[in-house]
This record gives C-alpha cells, sequence and structure tokens, in this order.
C-alpha cells in the first residue's frame, strides 16, 4: 500500500489550482475577491472597501459590485470543481493555459441591502456537462442563513481538446 | 434640463463604485439613460484574449438601469435593485467603450420594470441585454 501523501504536497497541489484560476484574472484583482479554500470547499470573500458602494446616503453595497462578486464566485466554483477529480488524479496541473466558463446569463436576486461590511459567496454547481453548466450562489455579510443576494447562471464550458 | 434630470446626473456620477470603474453619465432623459463605460485593462476577464469581465458589464448594467428609474416621473428619486437578468450575447471587442442605454418602461405604485442593451462600436450587434424589476419608493 502507498504512504499517504504529505500534507504539505496536497496543499501545494491544491493552493496552486487555486491561484493559478484567480490570479491571472485581472478584474478578480480590480475587485479584491478572495477565496478561503476548505478542502474543496471554497468561500468568496469581498473585503469592503469605499469604492464599493452604491448609495452613499444609505450607505449601501453598489448592486453592480454585488452582482459581479456572485458572478466571479460562481465562475471560479464552476472551474475550480471542473479541474479537481484530474488534478486530484494526476497530481499536476493540466498543461497549457486555463480557460475559464463564459457567462450566457446570470441571474441576481437582490434580497436586501449589501451593508458597508465584508460578504461572503458559495456556489453550488446543479448541472455541469460537457457544453453547459447551471450555478447557483448565495451571498451573505452576518449571517450565513440571512442572504443578502443569490443568483443562478448558466455558463458555455470551454472546449475540451480533442484526444 | 429639468430639476429632476440636473439631480440625477449629479447623483449618479456620485455613486463611489461607478466612479471607480470610469462611469460616465451620457445622456438621461424621462425613463430613460445612457452610461458609458471606458475600456480598462484592469476589468479585463480573460487575459488571454484582453475581453472586459462579465461583472464590470453587470455593473453598468445595473447602474442604467438603476437610473432610468429614477429618472422616470412617476418612480421618484430613491430606488433598489430586485432583480436583474443578463444575457451576454457576445464578448465586448478588447479596446472600445462599452455603452449601455436602460428605459423604464413600466411604473407600478410599486414596482418600476426595465430593460437595457449595451453596445460597443458595433451597435448593431449587442454585447449584453438586461431585464430587471426596481422598487418604488412610495411618495407622501
Amino acid at each position: 500500500m502507498k504512504p499517504p501523501e504529505p500534507v504539505h504536497v496536497i496543499k501545494q497541489r491544491r493552493e496552486g489550482l487555486l491561484r493559478t484560476l484567480v490570479d491571472g484574472v485581472p478584474y478578480i484583482q480590480f475587485l479584491g475577491v478572495q477565496f478561503d479554500r476548505r478542502g474543496d470547499e471554497l468561500t468568496a470573500v469581498l473585503p469592503f472597501r469605499d469604492d464599493l458602494i452604491g448609495n452613499p446616503r444609505l450607505p449601501a453595497l453598489h448592486g453592480g459590485a454585488t452582482a459581479a462578486f456572485l458572478e466571479i464566485a460562481a465562475m471560479i466554483e464552476l472551474a475550480w470543481s471542473t479541474l479537481w477529480d484530474g488534478v486530484e488524479a494526476d497530481g499536476a496541473l493540466p498543461e497549457g493555459p486555463l480557460r475559464l466558463p463564459k457567462t450566457i446569463d446570470f441571474t441576481i436576486d437582490y434580497l436586501r441591502a449589501g451593508l458597508p461590511r465584508d460578504a461572503y459567496a458559495r456556489a453550488r454547481v446543479n448541472r455541469s456537462g460537457r457544453r453547459y453548466a447551471s450555478v447557483h450562489v448565495e451571498a451573505w455579510q452576518d449571517n450565513r442563513a440571512r442572504l443578502f443576494a443569490q443568483a443562478t447562471g448558466h455558463f458555455l464550458m470551454p472546449p475540451v481538446k480533442p484526444e | 434640463m429639468s430639476d429632476i434630470t440636473t439631480i440625477a446626473r449629479q447623483f449618479i456620477q456620485a455613486l463611489p463604485h461607478s466612479r471607480a470603474l470610469g462611469m460616465q453619465l451620457e445622456a438621461i432623459g424621462e425613463g430613460t439613460a445612457t452610461i458609458s463605460m471606458p475600456y480598462d485593462a484592469r476589468l479585463v476577464g480573460d487575459p488571454a484574449t484582453g475581453v472586459l469581465h462579465g461583472g464590470a458589464v453587470s455593473a453598468l448594467m445595473d447602474t442604467a438601469c438603476g437610473a432610468s428609474v429614477m429618472s422616470h416621473p412617476q418612480a421618484g428619486f430613491s430606488t433598489a435593485t430586485l432583480d436583474l437578468r443578463i444575457d451576454y450575447m457576445r464578448p465586448a471587442t478588447p479596446g472600445q467603450t462599452i455603452r449601455t442605454r436602460a428605459e423604464c418602461h413600466h411604473v407600478t405604485r410599486s414596482v418600476a420594470f426595465v430593460r437595457a442593451v449595451a453596445t460597443d462600436d458595433d451597435e448593431s450587434r449587442p454585447v449584453a441585454m438586461a431585464t430587471g424589476a426596481f422598487t418604488v419608493e412610495r411618495k407622501g
């Protein structure tokens, strides 16, 4: 029987995949979205900044910032969950540049005003086929059960290279 | 220009997140708004092609839709997004400004209904379209 992999090797591989997906996208850096990883579970984090405010009189997060945050969380979760099995089996990242899924449509449901503080989001891939995927994402601030926004999106999967 | 459009223009240009994205109000009328967002390398979603991230286009859509509601004579000045659906028809051409024209086409006592189209330099082929529902403040 093979001995279990050293923990630092596992962590390096998984962090490597996450960094490859996230770090190369300028807009994710612009918004300041980070990802917290526990095993294969990702939580997107949007640290509060003054320039995420929409209405300064309330003040509340801009609906557009919320929409972008949810779309990033959904897209990264989809790419992450699609690549996870292969990377775990091969012990290495796939060769060549990684292509992210493309958004076909995205529907955001604003449940309450986003407060001027950090926001969190977790996405669930409800259906992932060869060409299309459907992803649901939920966002909250203080209480996990009190969502301030949720969204569903359909995505076009990047083409798989011919064998 | 009426007072309401002057106030709406000042208000929209003061929104911190819209300013961060470089949005410019080009036109605002009774229930319509046109807002542009110049191409910016920081807003790219796919570094291999230089195409803008969908999230940046969503933020532009939300701002233009909200502005069209604020400018509607029956909707009152304060509004919030209830729901917004965005269809992405094609990637925006890298280097080109995105322009969104939003129209608040129906208002009830409680809800404003909006549709919007985003284009780049080729206005015959929309980049994205949106439909949304927004809150209406009760007057009085």
